[in-house]
Order: structure tokens, then C-alpha cells, then sequence
């Protein structure tokens, strides 16, 4: 069994059309930027599911931890007057 | 199936009442029908579990690409060596992305290979049976690819997200395969007397493999219960395997081929098929080592892996040089 350096992780990320955002879609290993899109290509774009590629080193990216999700979400919940929903306006005031 | 006899350590379910309050929620978690993520608290054992059972998915459909690649230099048509292409193609991406969803878990790529290589992890058994000829792509579309699809589709609702997610690409891709292996069937069914032969005999000698994929009987299953609260296996095996004879019954007699079981037959009690079980002798004799193609198999990853050492070394080395000029610059 040969040991040798495993190559970094990268994130994938592909816009599905024209007009839509790039999405997360999976993570490959490969040298650069330059080979990941290579692979990317390979990997997840067989079917055409894509018109661009986005690569990121895995260790660039920074994420929020699960044991956040109380202080940073909840503040956001008991606030429904964010909503468009939460404004009762009479029929007669048309569509709005 | 891929994942077929998964060694779980938790035998039977530990009562919700003993466990740990953080245990506790994580059930709590999956009752509801949550996600859990790569970052989420989880069970030492469930992580340990989850490698195991996603490794043994990833590592089958590499080597699944074994057999099959056999047949890509002598497929009868350009049209054909084009379709099958495709489809070994999409194994080994089906195979980077479920090695994908292992790493999340905190395994390396290259450990998972090492487990592969050193025969400490497994692959599905189906894989160790012989392609004699261009029939075999047939039966193997239609019933294996069939099987891998039946254990897959619930799959796409597992507990833990990554894993979910890599199943709902793969079964998007799978259906292709089964349906390019039934042509292949019907068309030789149809064919001369010769290529109908071929057809049958494919058939007979993959009705018992593919019957195997689904894992042993489920009174010798006893790792099932802890992995199905956990909602990494989704189904039994029996349940699975009788899905399958159901679906596969009729498509045989469509094709005019004979299932090689005389027991096979419609029980208008029970609404399902009467079958044979697979020799499960053979079948633990295949799993743990010791069927026709084992040691070809393996013998071809090791190769593959000890032979592509100096191009990977080669391009991190290449890859590195250039950065540091950029610096440099």
C-alpha cells in the first residue's frame, strides 16, 4: 500500500441556468482550483445540470456552529411583522 | 444490499428511558424526522455505523465498475460501448459521492481505500461473480442495478443529511441503468436462438446473486433493529428482497426467460410471490472473501491505487510548485 498526501477538499458549487444562483451540490478532492473544476465538471455536471462552477477550498470556508442556532435564529421568529402576511388591509384597497 | 452486512455494535434498541439526555434528544431528532448534520452532536456509535454502511456503498460501486469495464472494449455496437460507458461513468461518480458523505464524518479518503484494500471493510458480494459474457450487462442493469434501485429509493429519506442527499442524486441517475440493462435483455430475448440462450443463461446464474444484495434472512439479521431506529436502514431485508421478486416476476415472463426457481410461483393469499431463498452458504462464503472473483477484484483496485501513486504525488507536487511562483511573482 503505497501512502502518499491525500489532495485538499473542495466545495462545489454549480449554477443549474441561466438567471438562478449557484447552489452547493458536493464536495471532490483535487490539487488546485483549476483541477477541481476540471473534476467538477466530471462529477456533477454529466447530465447538463450546469452553466457555471464555483470551486472553494473546503478549509476556506467558515460556517456557523449548530449550538449557535438559538442566539442567531430565534430573534428572528417572534418578529412576523417581517411578513407581508401579517398586514390585514381591506379589499377595496386592491392588490398590493 | 450495497450495504449488506453492515457490523453494527448496537444489537437491539437501548429504551429511550436509559438514555443520556443528549442521546435522548438526538432521537427526539430523528422521531421528528429531522436531519442531522455533519457539525451536529451525534452518537459515537451512529458515526461509527454510518462509516461503515456508507463505505460499503462507496466501495461497491467502484469495484461494481469492475465487471462491467470488462465489457466496454466488446460491446457489439458503437451505440452500446457509448451507453455503457455512461453508465461506468456514473459509478464512480455515485462512488465520490458517498465517499463524500463518509469524510463529512471524519473519515479520510485514503483510509477508507486502506480499509477497502486490506479487506477490512466489505463491498457488496454481487460484485464477485463473473462476466462471461455480453448478456451479463443485461442481467446486471436489469436485476442488479434493479436491486441497488429498491434499497436506494428509501435511502433518499436517511437520517443523516449528507448521506440523504447523495441518494437523491444517485437514484435521479440510477433508473437509466436499470432500463439500458432490460434493452439489452429484451433485444437478445427477441434475438436468435443463440442470443436468447445467452439471455437465460445470464439470468440463471444472477437470479441468486441478485437475490443476496439484499443481505441474509431476516432472522439472522441481527443488526437491523438499532440501525432502523436510527433511520440508517429504512426497510428489512425480507421486505426488500420480496419487493423485488414482486417487481422482477413479470418483467421475466414479458421477456419470455425463465426464473431458475420451479418454487416461483403467485400466492393470491398473500398478494406476493412464493420464492427460494438464495444458498447462504454461498453467499457468506462470498462476502467474506471467498467467491469466484474476490481476489481478481481486489487485486485490480490495489493496482489501480499503487499504480496511480506517482500521478497523484506527482500533481500535488506540480500544483504546489506553481502556487509558490505565484507567490513568488
Amino acid at each position: 500500500m503505497t501512502v502518499s498526501e491525500e489532495w485538499p477538499l473542495w466545495e462545489i458549487f454549480i449554477r443549474g441556468q441561466h438567471g438562478m444562483s449557484h447552489r452547493h451540490v458536493g464536495s471532490l478532492h483535487a490539487v488546485d482550483a483549476e483541477h477541481a473544476i476540471k473534476n467538477a465538471r466530471d462529477v456533477y455536471t454529466r447530465r447538463n445540470e450546469g452553466v457555471s462552477i464555483w470551486v472553494v477550498e473546503a478549509s476556506n470556508i467558515s460556517a456557523s456552529s449548530p449550538s449557535n442556532k438559538g442566539p442567531l435564529f430565534d430573534p428572528s421568529r417572534d418578529k412576523v411583522y417581517r411578513h407581508p402576511t401579517f398586514y390585514d388591509l381591506p379589499d377595496e384597497a386592491g392588490n398590493m | 444490499m450495497y450495504a449488506q452486512m453492515v457490523k453494527s455494535t448496537g444489537e437491539t434498541v437501548v429504551a429511550k428511558e436509559k438514555l443520556s439526555p443528549k442521546e435522548r434528544e438526538f432521537q427526539d431528532r430523528i422521531d421528528r424526522g429531522e436531519k442531522i448534520e455533519p457539525k451536529d452532536w451525534m452518537p459515537e456509535e451512529y458515526r461509527k455505523n454510518l462509516i461503515r454502511q456508507i463505505g460499503q456503498h462507496a466501495h461497491s460501486e467502484i469495484v461494481g465498475q469492475l465487471p462491467e469495464g470488462n465489457w466496454i472494449t466488446r460491446a457489439p455496437t458503437l451505440e452500446r460501448k457509448a451507453n455503457l460507458l455512461a453508465k461506468v461513468q456514473d459509478e464512480a461518480g455515485h462512488g465520490l459521492y458517498l465517499y463524500c458523505a463518509a469524510e463529512t464524518l471524519g473519515v479520510s479518503r485514503d483510509e477508507l481505500f486502506d480499509m477497502l484494500h486490506k479487506g477490512k471493510m466489505k463491498y457488496s458480494s454481487i460484485f464477485n461473480y463473473p462476466t462471461l459474457t455480453w448478456a451479463d450487462m443485461g442481467a446486471i442493469g436489469w436485476l442488479v442495478d434493479g436491486a441497488a434501485i429498491m434499497n436506494q429509493v428509501p435511502l433518499q429519506r436517511t437520517s443523516y443529511g449528507p448521506y440523504a442527499r447523495a441518494m437523491v442524486r444517485i437514484c435521479k441517475e440510477e433508473s437509466f441503468h436499470q432500463r439500458q440493462g432490460f434493452q439489452i435483455m429484451l433485444t437478445m430475448a427477441q434475438g436468435t436462438e443463440d442470443q436468447k440462450r445467452m439471455a437465460q443463461d445470464a439470468l440463471n446464474r444472477f437470479w441468486y446473486p441478485s437475490l443476496m444484495m439484499f443481505g441474509p434472512s431476516d432472522k439472522d439479521s441481527v443488526h437491523s433493529a438499532q440501525s432502523m431506529a436510527w433511520k440508517i436502514k429504512m426497510n428489512s431485508n425480507d421486505e426488500l428482497r420480496q419487493k423485488f421478486v414482486d417487481e422482477i416476476a413479470p418483467q421475466a415472463a414479458f421477456l419470455g426467460l425463465n426464473i431458475p426457481d420451479d418454487d416461483l410461483v403467485w400466492n393470491e393469499k398473500t398478494g406476493h410471490h412464493d420464492y427460494s431463498e438464495p444458498d447462504w452458504d454461498e453467499f457468506f462464503q462470498v462476502i467474506s472473501g471467498n467467491g469466484p472473483c474476490n481476489k481478481e477484484r481486489l487485486d485490480a483496485r490495489k493496482k489501480a491505487w499503487n499504480d496511480g501513486a506517482w500521478v497523484r504525488d506527482g500533481m500535488l507536487a506540480h500544483a504546489r510548485k506553481k502556487a509558490m511562483r505565484k507567490v513568488a511573482e
